[in-house]
């Protein structure tokens, strides 16, 4: 029964407490806005290019897979492209021929990532993860385009949100970033991206709202992977339900005449 | 039923055999086909269809979930993942169990209130009515025990919140919220026994629709005028009529859920419930699904817990007693001038709720210079929730003058064709 008070308390204070609640996100134009919108596939692969680069240093991306990178309604990776990128990443190794998991080190061995494989994590388990981090736990980015309200625009926002001095007035407890656009703005990854951060293999000018741009579309993409066959298949169906309605509708009106 | 209704012949051997033993062809002919409806029957009476529609589909795609679900609490969220990314057409199947919800409680919502406002709770229909509402609440165990197997955050907040109010009880609370977690707090185990729950409870409904489909079927439908068949000329055989009238709206609704399903399939979810189950982390507001919003709103404008969990339990069985505490002679609210406007004001009131229970709960109305806290607005719409049916449905009816009903269903059809 406490624990219940409790929480309703905690719901009603939430919105007081949380004075330095966060600005709402900045709305962008994304391509795959609308019924018809798709997925930009170059910015797909530049946003690709810079998880691999920076936000993997510290991020996972638990429910994709590199074959992922390669279907279709994705960032349009060729089968060899997407096996080459699984080639240079490392996982656990099954045991060898002798039947040993790990070298004489004790450390796990190794194998090249294959197509079937999942995108690895940066650390073997929270522990590790929050450990490495000042105990702050760097959260799976799979799915944060969705578990977030506006989730692509936080995304975006976020990470062109950060400012060296907070301010006037806000204090930022030691290890914390000022960041606007994060619950309590203050947040404990420092900020990842900046101007010229990667040299995009396109050679697209890496601006750090370019940056933003393309690595929010890539977390779009890796939350909601099926939405081009969505609309596409959506568009069908609906097209065929209205004609078939207006068909119904007819019969309808013949079988009802005069009654 | 009816004078004159055609009568089943069978014609071939087979059937003739079959309908000395298992009368099944008999049965759908007299119920489905020939059955005498009432010909004024409007748009607001094709939910129950519409109803059956949906059922079928939360069975039929919860079944093919089901088959790839592992309802553990450690392997649950990432077994929905798989679903939506592995499974062929997974996010498919998933989209429209989530979204097959939330228009099975659009239908049911319009389907009880077009039975409140046409007075199909009234005699002769009052077992008709009281399966229906029991319907409604077996959906709703349904539909909450269904949002806690994502297991992400609002799914375990949710199942915290709301198995939390078991405690309130004096004395039982404590074991008894714990019998049902199956531990000390909401876990793994309290996971697993909503999983076989939500998986059992859909055959009950089944059995639940086939009594209220019977039920109706003995005493007739009700319809928009509230006065009795009197005969031939008042009604139409359910098929064609009836059954191309059904499909024709169900067609049309068909096209909201399609809609929701491949452009919307998140407008209704939380986003908090796309991060996994977490109980060191309290969600900054704690929501329940939209169809819930309503009672949440009243469980927040009550200050005491037990009092609550009372007011919410009211909430859910008054309409139970609504075939006797309606005291008026008519049926329908188009010749109840009073009650009518009663009855959009507990439309109104639902749909207030509703709006308070999707906002923060110290969250305040500002009107001009006066500034209205919302939890006080919930307070009045719950009062009134409650005197619609305690208050409302005895007194009217004793004091209020009705218009005069038609003679029969067919006059003012034929007098408005006359007319046109």
């Amino acid at each position: 029964m406490k624990k219940l008070l409790l929480l309703l308390f905690a719901l009603a204070l939430a919105a007081p407490a949380l004075a330095t609640a966060a600005q709402p996100p900045q709305k962008q134009a994304w391509s795959f806005n609308g019924p018809f919108g798709t997925y930009d596939r170059a910015s797909l692969q530049r946003g690709f290019q810079i998880y691999r680069e920076v936000c993997s240093a510290c991020h996972g991306l638990t429910y994709l897979k590199f074959r992922d990178l390669a279907a279709p309604g994705g960032p349009g990776f060729s089968e060899q492209e997407a096996a080459a990128i699984a080639h240079s990443f490392q996982v656990a190794a099954g045991p060898n021929e002798t039947g040993e998991e790990t070298d004489d080190n004790g450390v796990r061995l190794q194998r090249p990532a294959t197509l079937a494989d999942v995108i690895p994590s940066p650390f073997p388990n929270q522990q590790a993860a929050r450990n490495s981090n000042s105990g702050a736990l760097p959260p799976d980015l799979s799915l944060m385009a969705a578990a977030r309200k506006d989730g692509v625009d936080y995304v975006y926002s976020i990470l062109v949100g950060f400012v060296e001095h907070p301010p006037k007035g806000v204090k930022v407890k030691e290890g914390l970033n000022f960041n606007p656009y994060f619950e309590g703005q203050a947040i404990a990854m420092p900020q990842p991206l900046t101007s010229e951060a990667v040299i995009y293999a396109d050679g697209t000018h890496a601006s750090l709202q370019q940056e933003a741009h393309d690595v929010a579309t890539f977390l779009a993409w890796a939350a909601d992977p099926q939405m081009e066959q969505r609309k596409r298949l959506g568009f069908e169906v609906v097209a065929f339900l209205i004609l078939f309605s207006g068909l119904l509708f007819l019969s309808y009106r013949k079988v009802w005449k005069g009654k | 039923m009816a004078d004159g209704q055609p009568i089943y012949r069978p014609k071939h051997g087979l059937t003739r055999w079959l309908d000395s033993r298992l009368p099944l062809p008999r049965l759908v002919y007299d119920q489905f086909v020939v059955y005498p409806t009432p010909r004024n029957l409007n748009i607001w009476y094709t939910f129950g269809a519409m109803l059956a529609f949906f059922l079928a589909v939360q069975i039929v795609t919860g079944i093919v979930l089901a088959m790839h679900y592992v309802a553990d609490g450690s392997l649950a969220f990432a077994s929905v993942q798989n679903i939506v990314r592995e499974v062929s057409y997974g996010w498919l199947i998933r989209s429209l169990h989530a979204t097959g919800a939330t228009m099975f409680f659009v239908a049911v919502y319009l389907h009880l209130f077009r039975g409140l406002y046409y007075g199909s709770y009234k005699a002769p229909r009052e077992i008709v009515w009281i399966l229906g509402v029991l319907i409604y609440l077996a959906m709703v165990a349904t539909a909450f025990l269904g949002y806690v197997l994502p297991w992400g955050q609002m799914s375990y907040w949710a199942a915290t919140v709301i198995t939390s109010l078991f405690g309130s009880l004096p004395l039982v609370g404590d074991s008894l919220t714990q019998w049902l977690w199956g531990g000390y707090a909401v876990g793994s185990p309290t996971l697993t026994r909503f999983y076989a729950l939500h998986t059992l409870m859909p055959f009950v409904i089944c059995a639940l629709v086939a009594l209220h489909i019977w039920a109706l079927h003995v005493v007739g439908n009700n319809n928009p005028a509230g006065i009795d068949v009197a005969g031939e000329q008042d009604t139409l055989p359910f098929h064609p009529y009836f059954t191309v009238k059904d499909a024709f709206f169900l067609s049309l609704f068909v096209i909201v859920y399609a809609a929701l399903v491949f452009y919307a399939p998140d407008a209704l979810v939380s986003p908090d419930n796309s991060s996994p189950a977490n109980p060191l982390v309290t969600p900054a507001e704690i929501q329940p699904e939209w169809y819930f919003l309503p009672y949440y709103a009243m469980l927040r404008a009550i200050p005491f817990k037990l009092l609550g969990v009372a007011v919410l339990l009211g909430a859910f069985i008054s309409p139970l007693f609504a075939p006797w505490l309606d005291s008026s002679k008519v049926r329908s609210c188009r010749y109840r001038p009073l009650m009518r406007w009663f009855f959009w004001g507990f439309v109104a009131a639902c749909l207030t709720l509703g709006y308070i229970g999707s906002q923060p709960v110290a969250a305040v109305l500002h009107l001009g210079v006066a500034s209205l806290p919302l939890v006080w607005v919930g307070r009045c719409a719950t009062l009134y929730f409650f005197a619609y049916f305690w208050l409302v449905m005895p007194i009217l009816g004793r004091i209020e003058v009705p218009d005069p009903t038609p003679e029969t269903i067919a006059q003012p059809v034929l007098i408005k064709e006359g007319a046109a």
